[in-house]
């Protein structure tokens, strides 16, 4: 999709950066210098819209709640890392989540369901029947203590909290609607209701103020005393559909369905009274579509919606110092891999909610000079598409280097399946009976033969399967650490097969020796979760990336941080670097050359040559120099170890298929926009 | 003594009435809005202007009401460039001065000595904020002046006065699109709350809270305008703010939401200012085309101070509509502006084009090019162009008949491309013995074209209408210039260097004139003992004077003429010529070459146009220097639209004798029946004082019309039928006397009133005997022959509005 010749240029280690993309779809060798890129758009995946949101003031962590009933929870202290997830399910859509005494998180759907998710172990603790139907509302009594739910017939349900369930305690008299009020505290209160205008949400605040959001673009205030409309704020045009209140109350938010948030604060009339009255301060339009869901935070108001994206905008005078934290973040695509690759085979495997695909990459015969975009020979291919049984969603997916094995794994179920080729034929065969320990999988990985299978599972242990012609062999079981029952979510193998390495969200690396079956050695646990993990060939150096944006490379051999990994961590990385947004979600090697570590993120590619010197700050990191006519002493005294390529974007996955070929999945958002329902329709002026 | 008073060019009305914000009295009764050197106080309830004050010899750049005295208020002038005034802080007052350095403009505070005199002199200054704009839109004090905002560029400055200090808030200004326009244009404080309303340069309106935290402060927008916001006003218990700018609409925002707005569109041109009534009942918006519309406070418009309209190229020049005797030019696009130097004061817009204009940068317009008044005011003739590239000319001329029952022009003829080429002169035949109207109009393709009034009638209706009669032309010379000796016998032609002479009968070239001085630019005929003298000014500087009976030059002299105009009521004819310094003005008779006055530097400017205008009362200058004065006035307009004139007397003291009236009443609409009611009612009261007195002196003498002592001294039970009495009254305020030439009032009113004025002759015989028994009640004199000057002022009630009798 380049059209001007002069692309970037990922100098020193003569990696010339060029495309062969084509057409919008196709699959694509990519002539790129040194490397051809496979320039992939043809994943394509659509994020589920955002229900609900709700911020844990405790934890400074915030769960997340979308249409196909996942849940994910971000540490906002870690970069907004998304740091767990719960798969969603078919017949759970989640239309209420809230917080409740410190760490524990339920939620309630359209199945009448109550949940409580594990935060451990990543599962869903239990799920209650709340017996009043679709669950529309939930809340949480100030203390902690006690959980209400409002149900489709109307009753409002409390129940008690207690230390490992919910008991249910009394039922609140029936209301003719169905109760969509939500109940802040333990007060109803009737609404306002104009015929045909539907109160979205309500927040009552400790001095006896309703607010209510309504279908008609108002945002009311109320006293509660009188039952009498204090003011009345028309704010959109569409609905006004979800509200928050600051802890303090002295601030909230609302979104509408037009994508507009809108901040209210409160202030005081005059410098010298105590007087004071809510105003509404600042517009954003950060959204496209309807913004169903709002949190508030103490330094930061968060939307989220029908497009998918889930905005912090953090409030400027509440940030102490302007820093990477004051900037808006704008999250669209999970914090994990959904695509495997078949380096073998250049088959590419895309992981779907509820489906697989398998997709074999185009080739090229021609050849081009750097920026090129280079014919192809043969299209991609789409071979496979494997739909799950049952209403539950994938967690997790992988195909085996050698392109034979395709494991895959929901909530419930482990499925594991055998591919044959026969020229262009090619046969599915699932491999039954899979043992009863291997019920559910956080994560999936093959070694690099092939012969062996890695799965972590959410109770904490780790598999190791021999995979043998059409059968498999349990080898071995890592039970967790005593005393933990944290999951591992990543999972890393050398390429001699000797290492694998595996981490949870947040305990540190433990590395085990799979030749001997044992625990080698626990890499130092570190503040921030790590976001991708890979061991370097022929070194066994361990790679890790954490959602500080920090990297750190360990010797596992030497049980120890490489002397690179400490000059590093001395003269500490660039600025910008620390300021990128999205964490880094894949590492990989260059085989020939074992100074390079490729990484990526959603925004950039990057090669770092470590046998070049670092940059300081006031190097410039991202390198615009042009890539021709340049005398070879200003290349030298500009190179520094960090190579950067932003041509691609949004990444969703880069890996090196072989020593001269990239493949790169991009998911460009118009694309998914395209994909999304229409927004309401708004005049803009001079149109 | 008239003798002693030298001449001098006064500025003469036209000026500038939105230059600053308008002030309203504390009673909404009256408006203030600085004009030029003077402040002018107009009635908001009649549009009249009340009164003038006067005292600065500059332009004056701020007024403000006395805060704590209703009745005092301040004005600034010259060197001081805006001026504030604030309830707390009663003896001190605020400007905005110059410093050194020509753009660094300075707030002080400046305290006011003790002083009973009309000017101060205050030297105790002490210094607010540095470096503001000079605009006083970019200052507002808030909070009962606990803090006072200031906005310039990307930022806004607020000094709190207890804690003397400052907190500045910046925008941000990078180059990109989307900020480059966040320039701070003006801004306005919230009358109860800390609220501050800033408008940018983009349309945008900032409502700032908080301000005093220089962390936690916040703003909200407002967005409707699409161009720079022009002024902001709070409401005055600011629960709306008001809003204006280039879209000429003033938007009100009520609770400051933004779907919560009110719009008044239509307003003619772009809001400059906006203010508010003190007592909150009105609003003000002044324009940009020199206006001030009154509107009430639920957004209805109630009165239009219309000034001089300054927003166009003068392309007509300045003509004197013999009806109204107003000042004819261009005014809005696309009109001309009738405006009346009496009462300096617009008449009316008449539009001419006809066609909506779209304001917008960059497009090629219909212009009114010229236009000439006929046979005493009864047809006028217009000319309007378009010419988007070199070959595509649109012209059109328009031929307008007075109706004297709508009292207007309506448009009777319509040539479309009238000539090939642009039309360089347009003149009517006004001499008395033509019956048929005639009009020339001469063109740069080289013709001249004679249209005259023929009869248009059909089976349908009688109608007339405008044909060309006769086609001349001169060797293809482009025909520059036309205009016909007072008679009507000859008409003059000038083609580039050649002034040609023609029978107005016969169209027959009669003979013509060639001095190779260049193009003429002007041309006219002598009048009266004159008559047989045709003047030509070239462009090469030379005034030529042929005597039209030997048909040679009668005598030559190097002026470089920039505008010629003859005197209609003299002899005389005035030039103005151009020098390097600055214009000239001569005035001579065509028999003499030595002119009769010179008056050199009358502008430093280029004057481009000028006109003698009649006076109603011929003045009386003795020397012989100033006797061109005398039955005419010579107004003249510079490159910078200023009107100015020669006169012995600054134009306020002229100032029409019933505004004065009208401004020692204070609480009565002025009509005629308050007069007599009003002051009969003090009568009774007997409070004779000195100031009851004073004010006799200066009232018109209306107890001595004898049908208004009729009217008020019969019991009311013997009196007849309301209707019946309207008559007699109304024809009671006329004079008897036939007027010289009816003034606003078309001739056949003129008729019937000469008739009623008989009447109303008889009627004083009859009351008058009512009187003589009177006068033994009242023991008082009043058979009073009225004054020429009184009955000037009685004149005036005839323009008073009457519509309240009708309502009797």
């Amino acid at each position: 999709m380049f059209s001007s010749g002069r692309e970037r240029n990922l100098r020193g280690c003569g990696l010339l950066l060029a495309d062969a993309g084509g057409a919008r779809c196709p699959p694509c060798a990519v002539g790129m210098g040194e490397f051809k890129v496979h320039r992939v758009r043809f994943f394509n995946y659509v994020p589920s819209g955002i229900r609900c949101v709700a911020y844990n003031n405790q934890s400074n962590r915030l769960a997340v709640s979308r249409t196909d009933g996942t849940v994910e929870i971000y540490n906002l202290s870690a970069n907004y890392f998304q740091e767990k997830f719960f798969p969603g399910h078919e017949s759970r859509a989640t239309e209420a989540l809230c917080w409740a005494k410190g760490q524990r998180l339920f939620s309630g759907g359209l199945n009448g369901e109550i949940i409580e998710y594990d935060l451990q172990a990543l599962n869903i603790k239990y799920a209650m029947d709340a017996f009043g139907g679709p669950i529309w509302s939930m809340a949480v009594s100030p203390c902690g203590s006690q959980l209400l739910v409002g149900c489709e017939d109307g009753s409002v349900k409390l129940f008690q909290i207690t230390p490992d369930k919910i008991q249910f305690e009394r039922n609140f008299d029936r209301q003719k609607r169905s109760a969509v009020h939500k109940m802040l505290v333990d007060r109803q209160y009737m609404g306002v209701s104009k015929r045909k205008c539907i109160i979205w949400g309500v927040a009552f605040l400790s001095d006896g103020t309703v607010i209510s959001v309504d279908s008609a673009g108002k945002v009311q205030f109320w006293d509660s005393a009188t039952g009498t409309l204090v003011k009345n704020h028309l704010i959109a045009n569409a609905d006004v559909q979800s509200i928050a209140v600051s802890d303090q109350e002295d601030s909230f938010v609302v979104g509408t369905a037009e994508g507009t948030v809108f901040h209210f604060q409160l202030v005081s009339v005059t410098s010298n009274s105590s007087e004071k009255q809510w105003v509404r301060t600042k517009p954003f339009q950060h959204h496209t579509h309807d913004v169903r869901a709002v949190a508030h935070s103490p330094t930061a108001l968060i939307s989220g919606g029908t497009d998918t994206h889930l905005v912090i905008r953090p409030l400027m005078e509440k940030v102490e110092v302007k820093n990477y934290d004051a900037a808006l973040r704008k999250i669209t695509f999970p914090h994990r891999r959904l695509i495997s690759c078949s380096k073998k085979r250049h088959l590419l495997l895309f992981q779907f909610a509820h489906h697989l695909e398998l997709w074999r990459l185009g080739s090229t015969v021609a050849t081009g000079k750097n920026g090129d975009t280079l014919p192809l020979s043969k299209d991609a291919d789409h071979l496979l598409h494997l739909k799950t049984k049952g209403p539950e969603n994938i967690i997790c997916s992988c195909i085996s280097p050698c392109g034979s094995w395709i494991a895959y794994s929901t909530t419930s179920r482990f499925f594991l399946y055998r591919l044959n080729y026969e020229h262009d034929n090619i046969s599915l065969q699932r491999v039954s009976k899979m043992p009863a320990f291997l019920r559910s999988a956080l994560q999936i990985l093959f070694s690099e033969d092939s012969t062996k299978l890695f799965v972590a599972s959410n109770q904490g242990s780790l598999h190791i399967i021999r995979l043998l012609e059409g059968s498999f062999k349990h080898l071995h079981t890592f039970q967790p650490q005593s005393g933990t029952v944290e999951s591992m979510c990543l999972l890393a193998v050398s390429p001699d097969g000797n290492w694998l390495a595996a981490s949870g969200t947040s305990a540190g690396v433990h590395v085990y020796n799979i030749k001997h079956l044992k625990l080698h050695c626990t890499v130092p646990a570190y503040n921030f979760p790590v976001t991708a993990l890979a061991i370097a060939p022929s070194t066994n150096n361990l790679v890790i990336a954490h959602s500080d944006q920090q990297v750190f490379e360990y010797s596992i051999p030497d049980k120890q941080y490489t002397e690179w990994s400490r000059t590093i961590q001395k003269q500490g990385f660039h600025y910008l670097w620390l300021q990128r947004d999205t964490p880094i979600t894949h590492i990989s090697f260059h085989p020939k050359r074992p100074m390079h570590i490729l990484l990526h993120d959603a925004y950039m590619f990057c090669i770092i040559d470590k046998s070049l010197p670092l940059p300081n700050d006031k190097t410039l990191l991202y390198n615009p120099l042009p890539p021709t006519n340049e005398s070879d002493v200003i290349r030298r005294r500009t190179a520094h170890a960090f190579k950067i390529s932003k041509i691609y974007k949004p990444l969703l996955f880069m890996d090196l298929l072989d020593e001269r070929t990239l493949v790169a999945v991009e998911r460009p958002l118009d694309d998914i926009i395209a994909q999304l329902p229409p927004p309401i329709k708004k005049k803009k002026f001079g149109t | 003594m008239v003798e002693e008073e030298s001449v001098r060019v006064v500025r003469c009305g036209g000026s500038e009435l939105n230059f600053r914000r308008a002030v309203f009295s504390a009673d909404s009764k009256y408006i203030f809005c600085v004009s030029g050197d003077f402040v002018k106080v107009h009635s908001t309830a009649t549009e009249e202007c009340v009164h003038i004050l006067q005292g600065h010899r500059n332009l004056v750049t701020g007024i403000q009401l006395n805060p704590n005295n209703h009745l005092q208020t301040f004005v600034v002038g010259l060197k001081l460039h805006a001026l504030f005034t604030l309830p707390s802080a009663e003896d001190s007052v605020f400007v905005i001065i110059n410093k050194e350095k020509p753009d660094v403009f300075q707030l002080v505070s400046v305290k006011l000595p003790k002083s009973s005199s009309q000017e101060i002199e205050a030297k105790e200054l002490s210094f607010v904020l540095d470096y503001i704009n000079q605009s006083p839109k970019c200052i507002a004090f808030g909070n009962e002046g606990e803090y006072v905002a200031a906005v310039r560029d990307f930022y806004l400055s607020v000094y709190f006065f207890k804690k003397k200090t400052t907190s500045r808030f910046t925008l941000s200004s990078s180059r990109n699109k989307k900020h480059a326009k966040n320039n701070f244009t003006c801004v306005a404080c919230h009358p109860k709350e800390d609220c501050i309303a800033t408008g940018h340069k983009d349309g945008k309106i900032r409502l700032w809270r908080n301000f005093d935290d220089d962390k936690k402060y916040t703003y909200t927008c407002l967005h409707w305008h699409h161009d720079m916001v022009m002024d902001l006003a709070f409401s005055v218990t600011g629960t709306s703010l008001l809003s204006g700018g280039r879209e000429s609409v003033l938007v009100e925002w009520r609770d400051a939401t933004e779907k919560n707005k009110e719009f008044l569109p239509r307003l003619g041109a772009t809001i400059e200012h906006i203010s508010v009534s003190p007592a909150g009942d009105l609003f003000c918006t002044s324009h940009s085309d020199n206006k001030i519309i009154v509107i009430h406070r639920n957004l209805e418009a109630s009165a239009v101070i219309q000034g001089l309209v300054k927003d166009s190229n003068i392309f007509t020049g300045l003509m004197v509509d013999p009806r109204t005797k107003a000042l004819v030019l261009n005014g809005k696009p696309g009109h001309l502006q009738f405006y009346s130097l009496q009462h300096d004061k617009q008449l009316y817009n008449l539009d001419i084009i006809q066609q909506e204009y779209i304001n917008d940068y960059g497009l090629i317009q219909i212009e009114l090019t010229k236009a000439a008044f006929g046979c005493y005011g009864n047809w006028l003739a217009t000319v309007e162009q378009r010419q988007e590239k070199e070959t595509e000319l649109e012209l059109q001329m328009k031929l307008w008949m007075y109706n004297k029952k709508t009292q207007g022009f309506v448009l009777n003829t319509k040539v479309n491309m009238p000539h090939e080429d642009h039309i360089t002169a347009l003149c009517f035949c006004n001499a008395e013995k033509f019956e048929n109207p005639t009009l020339v109009t001469s063109s740069k393709d080289g013709h001249f074209k004679v249209w005259i009034l023929t009869d248009d009638s059909d089976i349908y209706k009688k109608a007339v209408g405008w044909t060309c009669d006769f086609v001349g032309s001169y060797h293809k010379y482009q025909a520059t210039n036309c205009c016909f000796s007072e008679d009507g016998s000859l008409l003059a032609v000038s083609f580039e260097e050649i002034v040609t002479i023609w029978d107005s009968e016969t169209w027959e070239l009669k003979c013509t004139f060639c001095q190779r001085a260049g193009k003429i630019r002007h041309l006219c005929f002598g009048r009266l003992t004159c008559s047989k003298y045709l003047l030509g000014a070239t462009e090469n500087g030379i005034l030529c004077c042929w005597n039209l009976l030997s048909c040679a030059l009668e005598w030559s002299a190097k002026l470089n003429v920039r505008v010629m105009e003859p005197d209609p009521n003299s002899e005389n004819i005035a030039a103005i010529s151009r020098s390097s310094v600055g214009s000239d003005l001569f005035v001579f008779k065509p028999s003499e070459p030595r002119p009769l006055y010179i008056q050199k530097n009358i502008s430093r400017e280029e004057v481009q146009w000028g006109v003698f205008v009649p006076r109603d009362v011929p003045e009386s200058f003795t020397s012989e220097a100033y006797q061109w004065l005398n039955r005419s006035q010579f107004y003249f307009l510079t490159k910078s639209q200023s009107l100015l004139t020669f006169s012995t007397k600054s134009p306020e003291e002229k100032l029409t004798p019933t505004s004065k009236q009208l401004l020692a009443e204070e609480s009565l609409p002025t009509t005629p029946f308050y007069f007599i009611l009003g002051k009969h009612r003090e009568q009774q009261d007997e409070k004779i004082n000195e100031a009851f007195e004073s004010e006799l002196v200066q009232l018109p003498l209306t107890e001595n019309i004898p049908a208004i002592s009729e009217l008020l001294h019969t019991p009311a039970h013997v009196l007849p039928s309301a209707s019946f009495l309207c008559s007699k009254f109304v024809s009671s305020l006329l004079l008897s006397k036939e007027t010289k030439s009816g003034e606003e009032i078309p001739e056949d009113v003129d008729m019937e009133e000469g008739k009623e004025s008989d009447d109303s002759d008889e009627e004083n015989d009859f009351t008058e005997k009512i009187q003589d028994t009177n006068n033994t009640d009242l023991g008082e004199d009043l058979l009073h022959q009225l004054s020429k000057s009184e009955e000037k002022e009685l004149r005036k009630f005839r323009k008073v509005d009457y519509s309240w009798i009708t309502v009797l």
